[in-house]
């Protein structure tokens, strides 16, 4: 397979402040994001910057002890279902909060994406396309900081937040759309390590340095001048920028009311970092939390998950709704699958992506809306069943993106998204 | 009735398969030793009668029940139900099948209150043959994890997720206090024989010893090694699967998970954490094989040994006697969730994970126990 022109091979996994500036080199012969928006979309990129955030929940979460309950079922398990926001529509009573949110989400209750492993089913959920042989697609948030992003902006467009490790690039993610619009990941929620000035260099020291790595790489560009060179001149700016905003990962600064609000645990502080860099302008963030793989005692573990997820999620909408972004914002809560409707021997629940739930928000959603449906105690899809590739193109539609159109890496025409699937037009509106 | 020198566990043997619909998530025998409750996933609690092989189901919970407490009127007669199984195992010897003639005595009249996943707790009437809900309380937030009878048969103490332990009327159902200082998850409660004090064991492996005079916790005992905090998953994994004292009250036992290796496929290994009351010293009993999995109950038998059952690859009772090594283990036909020890110390019983509540008698004479199937192998 070919490499992608700009794809990055190096062993570079720590994120300092020489290598955070230099993940954004740029990639060349791309359309911008001009030749994919809709038309009727134009005027309102331009109005109104469009983002999306993503909630992973690692591990496959239940849609039974989520989206998707089954109360009094053979497959039920011991959890009620309770009332929305929405008349009508139930969700697990592990999501008191959420349900309250229900009149900005909707939910998609028939995914199948028949992929049962996780590495491929989480690859399957962020490309929107089953892996094939030979080619590697870029991930959502590669596509939106590729389509959604500009030039200027201050930050990375591509930022996914993960429970712990260290924080280093996701080489891979952004494919033949270039290292640019790969993840930088923020492990733990922490900041890039070394983004601020040392203490012992001083202001006038650090900008007379910079001044002279200008004037030497200018006179470097003068007679070397190519794509990779453009690009790696312009990660330093980028630097100087990201450096001037961050402030964005000082979350002691908030109001402690709102630190409450989200949870004082790992998982609350990072959907309050996500709101901080959504607000400042980062065009896609992911958020992962962990961990939902719960073939042991599903039912206690997912008391203790959800019950996590669920006070800060409602926070977040209610913080983004308040802020006037959950009309440009399109939220997902996702995972790699859902999980049996069977009950092992340990209480447990397997792995299953025949029948299971994504849930969304905000920007170009329909709210309230449940489309699909799945059977009694939910083991198969009855209505509207869809896969990654639908979803997919629902969420670039959701943001205003035209998903039929292509990209040019080498001058080979790539769908945007998978041309076997097509939008879950109810969901849109 | 094994007398405590006859109290042999290698005469453990299956004497029957109680089945239910469903796969079971609790048993318990009354205290006359003549039924066996076993509460299945579908939030029925089905009443087996070991003496008429009668089945009653007491349908009412609209979640999984893991609580079952009785509440006798007046003495019960666990003798009484033992002299008559022995009466008609007589007379089948003797005359074969006009042993079918002889008529079980009347059931002892008890009430039963058994607690579910809801938060809510029901009072029946145990010897009704057609049981129905006579009460119901919305007990906890979250769910009742566990619940007991007073020795006296005035207080019911309940315990859940919640982090609350609660005393009810036996009587009527009202509230009579609210006990307080766990942190997380409460998994068990057990009343001190003497009806003075109150136990309760939390996720964290933390046991409260509460007065009950004055509703106060008197102090706190370890049983920590039966939690742990699963770093790779961000979750926490432990508790009290099982609690109970012996009938002096001079000991306490603990049944649950150590040892996590991976909290999401349940790699660990049963622990029994015995406490020497006045004291609080505790033991580790330990099965004497590598069994992964989780000591879902635990009971005293009254000859002085702790019988404990488990689940995970497999199901098991393992039997100490005097040592920290179990001295001797049964292989159960499919993993079990939890463990019920006849009055008499004369059976015991497991809550399968196929429906099945396989009964074993302990009484001398007959075969051992069948082993039972191997575990299923990992996929």
């Amino acid at each position: 397979m070919p490499r992608a022109a700009y794809a990055c091979h190096s062993p570079e996994h720590r994120l300092s402040r020489r290598t955070f500036l230099g993940s954004a080199l740029g990639a060349a012969g791309v359309l911008g994001a001009g030749g994919f928006a809709s038309a009727a979309a134009n005027a309102d990129l331009a109005r109104a910057r469009r983002r999306v955030l993503v909630v992973f929940l690692h591990g496959g979460a239940s849609q039974l002890e989520t989206w998707d309950p089954k109360p009094g079922t053979d497959t039920g398990g011991p959890f009620r279902a309770i009332p929305t926001s929405v008349p009508g529509v139930h969700v697990s009573e592990l999501l008191p909060h959420t349900a309250r949110q229900m009149h900005r989400m909707a939910l998609v209750r028939g995914v199948n994406t028949a992929e049962d492993d996780h590495g491929r089913g989480a690859q399957i959920m962020m490309t929107g396309r089953r892996p094939e042989a030979g080619i590697e697609y870029p991930h959502l948030g590669a596509v939106a900081a590729k389509l959604l992003g500009a030039d200027g902006d201050e930050l990375p467009g591509h930022i996914e937040i993960h429970a712990g490790g260290g924080s280093g690039f996701g080489r891979k993610d952004a494919a033949f759309l270039g290292p640019r619009y790969a993840s930088v990941g923020l492990g733990d929620g922490k900041p890039p390590a070394e983004l601020l000035r040392p203490a012992g260099l001083t202001e006038q020291a650090d900008r007379r340095r910079e001044e002279m790595r200008k004037r030497l790489n200018d006179r470097f560009l003068r007679s070397r001048r190519t794509a990779a060179t453009e690009a790696y001149a312009a990660s330093y700016d980028q630097a100087e920028r990201v450096f001037r905003r961050a402030g964005v990962f000082a979350l002691e600064k908030e109001d402690p009311r709102t630190v409450d609000r989200y949870g004082r645990h790992d998982f609350g502080r990072h959907l309050l970092l996500a709101r901080r860099l959504l607000e400042a302008g980062v065009t896609y963030v992911k958020v992962s939390h962990t961990n939902y793989d719960t073939h042991h005692e599903n039912f206690d573990f997912h008391i203790e998950q959800v019950g996590e997820f669920d006070r800060p999620f409602a926070a977040l909408l209610d913080d983004l709704a308040d802020r006037g972004m959950l009309d440009t914002t399109l939220v997902v809560v996702m995972a790699e699958f859902g999980r049996t409707p069977r009950i092992n021997h340990l209480y447990g629940r397997d792995h299953w992506s025949k029948a299971w739930s994504v849930a969304l928000a905000g920007c170009g959603v329909h709210r309230g809306a449940v489309v699909g449906k799945t059977n009694a105690n939910g083991t198969a899809v009855t209505d509207r069943e869809v896969n990654a590739g639908h979803l997919f193109h629902t969420y670039l539609r959701a943001v205003g993106l035209d998903p039929k159109k292509n990209f040019y890496p080498n001058d080979r025409p790539i769908p945007v998204a998978d041309p076997k699937a097509s939008a879950i037009t109810e969901l849109l509106v | 009735m094994p007398t405590a020198s006859q109290f042999d566990p290698a005469n453990a043997r299956l004497e029957r398969e109680l089945k239910h619909p469903r796969p079971l998530t609790a048993c318990r025998f009354d205290p006359s030793g003549r039924f066996l409750f076993a509460a299945g996933e579908d939030s029925v609690v089905r009443r087996f009668d070991l003496l008429t092989g009668d089945e009653a189901a007491f349908a009412g919970h609209r979640s999984w029940v893991r609580g079952i407490a009785f509440l006798p009127h007046g003495d019960p007669d666990p003798a009484g139900v033992a002299a008559f199984e022995a009466a008609r195992l007589g007379l089948a010897v003797a005359a074969g099948p006009a042993a079918a003639t002889l008529r079980p005595p009347a059931a002892q009249p008890f009430t039963v209150v058994s607690g579910d996943y809801h938060g809510k707790l029901v009072w029946w009437r145990g010897d009704a043959a057609a049981p129905g809900p006579l009460r119901e309380v919305a007990a906890h937030d979250g769910w009742v994890r566990a619940v007991a009878a007073s020795p006296d048969g005035k207080l019911v103490a309940s315990c859940g997720n919640d982090h609350l332990v609660k005393l009810w009327s036996a009587a009527d159902g009202e509230p009579v206090r609210t006990l307080e200082g766990h942190d997380c998850h409460v998994y068990n409660v057990a009343f001190h024989p003497s009806g003075a004090r109150l136990a309760s064991a939390d996720l964290k492996g933390v046991v409260k010893d509460w007065d009950l005079a004055t509703g106060k916790p008197v102090r706190d005992l370890d049983a920590k090694a039966l939690h742990k905090y699963d770093t790779g998953f961000r979750a926490d994994i432990g508790g009290a699967r099982g609690m109970a004292f012996d009938r002096s009250g001079g000991r306490l036992a603990c049944a649950g998970i150590t040892n996590v290796s991976n909290a999401f496929a349940g790699v660990g290994n049963p622990l029994v954490v015995a406490f020497d009351w006045a004291s609080g010293k505790a033991r580790h009993l330990r099965p004497k094989e590598a069994f992964q999995g989780t000591g879902w109950g635990v009971a005293f038998h009254p000859a002085g040994s702790v019988v404990a059952a488990g689940g995970g690859n497999g199901g098991r009772v393992w039997f100490w006697t005097g040592d920290d090594a179990s001295s001797h283990a049964v292989t159960t036909p499919v993993s079990v969730r939890d463990l019920a020890l006849a009055p008499l110390g004369d059976r015991l019983a497991v809550a399968g994970v196929n429906g099945v509540a396989y009964v074993y008698t302990l009484r001398p004479g007959g075969p051992p126990a069948a082993k039972g199937n191997p575990p299923p192998k990992k996929k």
